[in-house]
């Protein structure tokens, strides 16, 4: 893939993470394998755009993102933010310039009964980034956290309780809140309404779309439901097996989708309608494990419209086919 | 004439904790048809699943059927003694379980497993009830079914694990399966091959089948009837064109409006404001009218009864008749 000149806010470019195996025993822990959960992933976010990451489990979307914000360091490849190189700046071990980094990018977590510590409250919570950061001073920081409750739409009496007297939609925007304390300028959701009902998912994606419009913020947004994808995304990526196969705007994206892969899952997705009856493209089998990828485009041993002996040995690059749509397809390029 | 296989009525499961009575499911009215799929939409905490683990008497402790008839072929279950239904679970009326992981015994075999169902309630031979295992796992299309067989539930992936959950309820050929919330825990592609297959052996087998989810996209699928719970009530009840193009009840509304579709890219989601009610003091009168913008004085007040007011369609809600809004899905198709 071409490089892009920095003119982007993320870019990402050709992340790899292997998670390594290693053989049983005590004194002889040798490497067997890997499992190859993220491999050449490469996409730009512009600033102010929400960037869908779609895919089943198990597909590396989550990987991407923990490793953007080094949770889990890369095996190799590079993200630049605003055109810094941030693996550069996270291995320094300078830690005025991590924290600094860190402000920059926040990260909403998929279950909101697992990320809040139970024995702080409300308020030890959303003021936990002030102390670390001291971006606010002391006589400030009541001042500042209602603000950010009222943000999310809590009430100022929320503040002195605990986690368990909370709904799961209003833990998520506790969560939401925390992330906000830092003034963060890319939120990465990851799966940010998965566990929650219908109505509460419309209202916290709502609340992210506001929170967008006012504090002009960049979203990762990653998730398996294309229909809240659909939604909120300008851009879509589309990953199976650790790779990206199709990525374009997410109009484009949802009316014409061009891997076999897009092509089956917009397909399955059931649709709130029962005159809509869409031909189903059900694709045989499951996911193939990521210890041994397929050999040639990972997508083969599922796919529809595999052309013999291309798509079994050539992996297919993912190419730009005109209007910023890129597809790593043999099938696709003519 | 169409006959009824289950008919459950003023059903009211309570839970007695030590917090007050939880009012999980107060009076719920539901029928299932000869052959047909009734779909069982609500929320979480709505008493779907509850309804449905009622209807075989297995609601977990403290919870209790304080009230109500469930008459399965004109037998009512609620009088029937352990012994009895025992016969009844897993031949007559069968039960796939939400999370196919935990459902499943992890020290177990799946092809023992498998077994005992057919064993218990088939008079067979092992070797027997063995080749009919494998035919069943053939029949829900799992691969080398002679070897993956001897599997351990952990060796098997979700989505295995699901058609394996399937497998073992249909065993035993039952009259009618309750599916709660079947596809929740599977990715999209996954879902679809499951629908299909249960769609597909419904079919074949004849049976009927209650099938519990929070996703309106399954059920606009798969579902002949939809009934909609709301915090343990019916709100609406009508055969599923209805139910989308035509609903009456404010809550199936505003359910619909809160759905992101695919098709058609609104700007902002509709709401419905505030979250579901405790079911220790469930809101007097109707329980929609706190989230509800259509409530008047009436309905904190007096608790509306399910009325037909077309025919197989029925709705509880006082001003049903008064307040005329459109589908959502009504409107999107002119727009489209």
């Amino acid at each position: 893939m071409k490089r892009l000149p920095y003119s982007q806010f993320l870019q990402v470019e050709n992340l790899i993470k292997h998670f390594p195996i290693f053989s049983r025993g005590i004194l002889l822990k040798k490497k067997i394998g890997a499992i190859h959960a993220v491999d050449g992933v490469s996409f730009s976010i512009k600033k102010g755009e929400t960037f869908g990451l779609v895919g089943e489990s198990g597909c590396g979307k989550t990987t991407t993102a923990r490793t953007i914000l080094n949770l889990d360091s890369p095996t190799s490849g590079q993200v630049y933010l605003e055109g810094n190189d941030i693996y550069k700046i996270f291995n320094s071990k300078d830690k005025k310039e991590i924290l600094k980094l860190r402000r920059k990018m926040q990260y909403v977590f998929q279950d909101p009964y697992a990320s809040l510590d139970p024995r702080m409250t409300v308020a030890d919570i959303i003021m936990e980034p002030f102390i670390i950061h001291g971006h606010i001073p002391k006589e400030k920081r009541y001042d500042r956290l209602y603000e950010l409750l009222g943000l999310v739409g809590l009430e100022n009496y929320h503040a002195e309780r605990y986690p368990h007297e909370f709904s799961g939609g209003q833990r998520q925007r506790i969560c939401i809140a925390r992330t906000l304390a830092v003034e963060p300028q890319l939120l990465i959701a990851d799966e940010p309404v998965a566990s929650l009902d219908v109505s509460i998912r419309a209202q916290i994606l709502n609340l992210l779309q506001e929170l967008q419009q006012k504090l002009k913020m960049t979203y990762l947004y990653i998730s398996h439901d294309l229909s809240t994808v659909r939604h909120i995304c300008h851009k879509v990526a589309v990953m199976y097996l650790g790779k990206i196969v199709e990525m374009a705007d997410a109009d484009e994206l949802f009316s014409s989708p061009i891997h076999p892969y897009t092509q089956a899952l917009l397909s399955s997705i059931p649709i709130p309608d029962p005159e809509t009856k869409t031909s189903r493209i059900i694709l045989p089998g499951e996911v193939p494990s990521p210890i041994n990828p397929p050999v040639g485009c990972r997508f083969n041993p599922r796919c529809n419209k595999k052309k013999k002996n291309r798509c079994v040995e050539i992996e297919p690059e993912l190419v730009n086919i005109g209007n910023d749509h890129w597809v790593a397809c043999h099938a696709a390029y003519k | 004439m169409v006959k009824k296989i289950l008919e459950i009525e003023n059903l009211k499961t309570y839970f007695y904790t030590w917090a007050g009575i939880v009012k999980a499911v107060d009076g719920v009215d539901i029928d299932v048809n000869e052959g047909e799929t009734l779909g069982l939409v609500g929320e979480s905490g709505s008493g779907k699943s509850v309804t449905a683990l009622s209807i075989i008497n297995i609601v977990p402790s403290p919870g209790k059927i304080v009230e109500g008839k469930i008459i399965y072929k004109g037998r009512n279950l609620l009088e029937k003694n352990e012994n009895d239904l025992q016969k009844i679970r897993g031949k007559e009326i069968s039960y796939i379980f939400q999370d196919p992981a935990t459902s499943l015994n992890p020290v177990f075999s799946i092809a023992d497993q498998l077994m005992e169902v057919i064993r218990r309630h088939q008079n067979v031979t092992k070797t027997e009830a063995l080749q009919k295992a494998i035919e069943l796992f053939r029949l829900v299309e799992i691969p080398d079914p002679e070897i993956k067989i001897w599997n351990y539930p952990h060796q098997l992936s979700g989505g295995m694990k699901q058609r394996m959950a399937v497998a073992r309820a249909l065993s035993c050929e039952p009259k009618l399966l309750l599916a709660d919330e079947p596809t929740t825990n599977l990715d999209v592609t996954i879902q679809a091959q499951i629908l299909q297959l249960m769609k597909s052996l419904k079919k074949k087998m004849g049976m009927s089948m209650v099938l519990i989810t929070h996703d309106m996209g399954v059920v606009a699928d798969v579902a002949d009837r939809i009934t909609v719970l709301y915090a343990g009530r019916v709100c609406e009840t009508a055969d599923t064109k209805t139910i989308f193009y035509k609903p009456k009840h404010p809550y199936t509304i505003a359910l619909l409006t809160a759905v992101p579709s695919l098709a058609l890219r609104r700007d902002k989601l509709a709401v419905i404001p505030g979250t579901i009610p405790n079911l220790i003091e469930p809101p007097s009168g109707c329980r929609f009218h706190p989230r509800c913008e259509y409530a008047k004085s009436i309905c904190a007040e007096k608790i509306p009864s399910l009325e037909e007011i077309e025919p197989k369609h029925f709705v509880a809600c006082h001003r049903a008749l008064e307040i005329d809004i459109k589908s959502p899905l009504g409107v999107e198709k002119t727009a489209l």
